[in-house]
């Protein structure tokens, strides 16, 4: 009995070194690239597009034999979007040795995981988190992303609202949502530092049953422009009903108006709204043949940040290619001075870690259609 | 200026509140005949709205001149949804009319939930546009800003209604009949009274008005979904309780008084707590009425 105890001791001790053995032979030879997100649960469809994104890329980057000599070998992570499981999928990624990380997919979840990255300094790119604070409050300098964070949608509102429609005074209204109203903040934030006059800044019910009230008091306020925080529904009757009461400010909204549904609603009244939205990347030749390549490979269309996943994988491997190495410092230099060729366009990321040439436009509603504004 | 403002402010209030009005009526009607909170009465408004806006795409694409397309669609989201409140009590309420009321209470709650749902299944989540069945006129200035038709035609239309209804129960038979079952049932009876048949009349009546509602408010606003009954619902039972539930008066002074509260308050103060000031009145008026403003005095359990 004792014997046996020794002997198994020494064959576990043996196989562990083994193991061991085999993961540093292996960790030479390729360059180990983490793939973080909701894989799983009910926000799996957000997640699992970058998964494919990641595949599609260094499939063809290994068949054309890698990066620095090395094969790209991808490891998955579960993070279910939620934040407490966040935290054991970074560990996890980082004791594994991955090289940089595309991920993660939810704000909140890519928060509760970037200090266990930054500590390892492992590079981390999020194709959809948008939180502005992820990047813009400088806690990491590990971070970049591929998709604009939400407050360049309010400073894309006030630059077109002062330099476009030379608005001295504004109203904004919110329907008191997360969503809506942390629109409406950023707005009224960033007019206020333009030197606009925020007249009426509420919230109003969403689902009540008409707003003449606040339209009344949005007249009297006489603003030179109307920003809307929210959704679409909310927005088609506040138009309707200014419209009605022969208000002919103008209106704008962000991505939750940019939606068909508000003209099929709105109908004559959506004339001359704008809305602000992602930018129509649909006619660049990347992103066409990023959406064949997943057409051939998985039969369908490509889901939720796609094309965003797609360029940051192509950022992070062609960031490790122009470094010449897996050094953390390399890598984060070539990604804020190198240009490189996605399907959202050719983008580099700045001193925050956002990418930059990429965005959202403005929109106006003219004939029926979001037009954009150039 | 500022006389202008108010009057704005009164007159989306007045708009509001007939439309609360006309959905009140059904939940005061009900409980003044059985005592029962039909809580599914908010989903028969938004049924009326559905027919309305079914019927009218179906006419308007057939060519019939907009007048027409507006009586039958008003013609038809009032036989369709009273059809509905028919049978809604018939299988919902009626089974339960000699259980206790808690009973009742939670089948409406069942029904509301029902209907709700089905909608969404039948029809879709998505909101729909409804198009404007009232031609909006250009009143000349200084008013054109003040109201407008639509608005004008839902406060016309809640009028007529009101007078019709004042004369169904003052001096008809069957508001006789009405009068006489709400007050006491098994006497009522005991006089030849079709019970029954009355509380078959009264939630047809209700939805009838409900359904006008709903169809003046979709095509004031231009959109209807299957969600838009339940807060309309919720406010007007609060107007008619503040009205003093079981009094037709009352259903409609209470529907004012929530439409004035909510827009004078969102005017002068702010939108942001539209609602919970809307319900601060409304508990402030059962502490020093627990009636409500016209309700009679008797204690009752729900």
């Amino acid at each position: 009995m004792k014997k046996m105890g020794k002997v198994s001791a020494i064959l576990s001790i043996l196989l562990f070194a083994a193991v061991a053995l085999t993961g540093n032979l292996f960790a030479a030879d390729t360059i180990k690239f983490g793939v973080a997100g909701a894989h799983s649960g009910d926000l799996a469809s957000y997640g699992l597009p970058s998964v494919k994104a990641a595949e599609l890329v260094v499939k063809k980057v290994n068949a054309n034999g890698g990066i620095l000599g090395k094969q790209v070998e991808l490891l998955v992570e579960d993070d279910v979007c939620k934040p407490e499981v966040a935290g054991n999928t970074a560990t996890k990624l980082v004791s594994d040795g991955v090289n940089v990380v595309l991920g993660h997919i939810c704000s909140g979840a890519t928060k509760a995981a970037l200090g266990f990255y930054k500590d390892a300094g492992i590079v981390v790119m999020s194709p959809s988190a948008t939180t502005p604070d992820l990047t813009l409050s400088g806690d990491y300098p590990n971070f970049f992303r591929t998709i604009a964070h939400d407050a360049v949608q309010a400073q894309l509102q006030v630059k077109y609202a002062t330099q476009v429609l030379k608005v001295k005074k504004i109203a904004i209204l919110h329907d008191k949502g997360d969503y809506g109203k942390g629109q409406a903040e950023l707005a009224q934030k960033y007019f206020t530092e333009a030197g606009v006059e925020v007249a009426l800044f509420e919230g109003v019910t969403p689902g009540a049953m008409d707003y003449s009230a606040i339209v009344t008091k949005l007249s009297r306020t006489k603003p030179d422009l109307v920003i809307w925080g929210g959704y679409h529904p909310e927005a088609s009757k506040i138009v309707a009903q200014m419209r009605k009461k022969r208000m002919k400010t103008a209106f704008m909204g962000g991505d939750g108006v940019k939606d068909n549904t508000f003209i099929k609603v709105a109908g004559k009244y959506a004339e001359g709204v704008y809305a602000t939205g992602p930018m129509d990347i649909s006619s660049n030749p990347l992103a066409i043949q990023a959406k064949k390549e997943h057409q051939d490979a998985y039969g369908s269309d490509p889901g939720a940040f796609f094309d965003a996943a797609y360029s940051a994988t192509l950022a992070l491997l062609n960031a490790i290619e122009k470094a010449g190495s897996t050094d953390y410092d390399a890598i984060v230099k070539v990604l804020h001075t190198d240009l490189v060729d996605t399907p959202l366009g050719k983008i580099k990321f700045d001193e925050h870690g956002d990418a930059t040439g990429i965005g959202f436009s403005v929109y106006k509603v003219e004939n029926g259609k979001f037009v954009e504004q150039k | 200026m500022d006389f202008d403002y108010f009057m704005q402010l009164f007159l989306g209030g007045l708009t509001r509140g007939s439309i609360y009005a006309l959905i009140a009526l059904g939940y005061t009607m009900v409980y003044g005949i059985i005592q029962l909170i039909n809580f599914a009465h908010g989903e028969i408004y938004m049924i009326g709205a559905f027919t309305g806006l079914i019927v009218s795409s179906v006419l308007t694409m057939a060519g019939m001149p907009t007048l027409g397309v507006v009586i039958m669609a008003a013609m038809a989201a009032v036989i369709y949804s009273s059809a509905y409140g028919y049978t809604m009590e018939k299988i919902a309420y009626k089974p339960l009319r000699n259980a206790p009321r808690l009973s009742a209470l939670i089948s409406a709650i069942g029904m509301s939930l029902f209907l709700q749902n089905y909608v969404l299944l039948a029809q879709t989540s998505d909101f729909l546009p409804f198009p404007s069945l009232i031609p909006d006129f250009d009143f000349w200035e200084p008013y054109a800003h003040l109201i407008s038709s639509p608005e004008l035609v839902i406060l016309a239309t809640t009028f007529v209604v009101m007078m019709l209804l004042t004369v169904l129960i003052k001096f008809t038979r069957i508001g006789k009949a009405m009068r006489a079952t709400s007050q006491d049932k098994i006497m009522a009876a005991l006089l030849g009274i079709n019970v029954d048949r009355i509380i078959s009349v009264t939630f047809v009546v209700g939805s009838a008005t409900a359904a006008i509602g709903g169809l003046l408010i979709a095509s004031h606003i231009g959109q209807i979904n299957f969600y838009m009954g339940f807060i309309a619902g919720i406010k007007a039972f609060v107007a008619a309780v503040l009205g003093g539930i079981g009094s037709i008066p009352g259903a409609v002074l209470g529907s004012f008084v929530l439409g004035w509260t909510e827009s004078f308050f969102t005017g002068y103060i702010s939108s942001d707590y539209e609602d919970v000031f809307a319900f601060i009145i409304l508990v402030v008026i059962l502490i020093f009425r627990p009636s409500g403003i016209l309700g009679k005095s008797e204690t009752q359990k729900v």
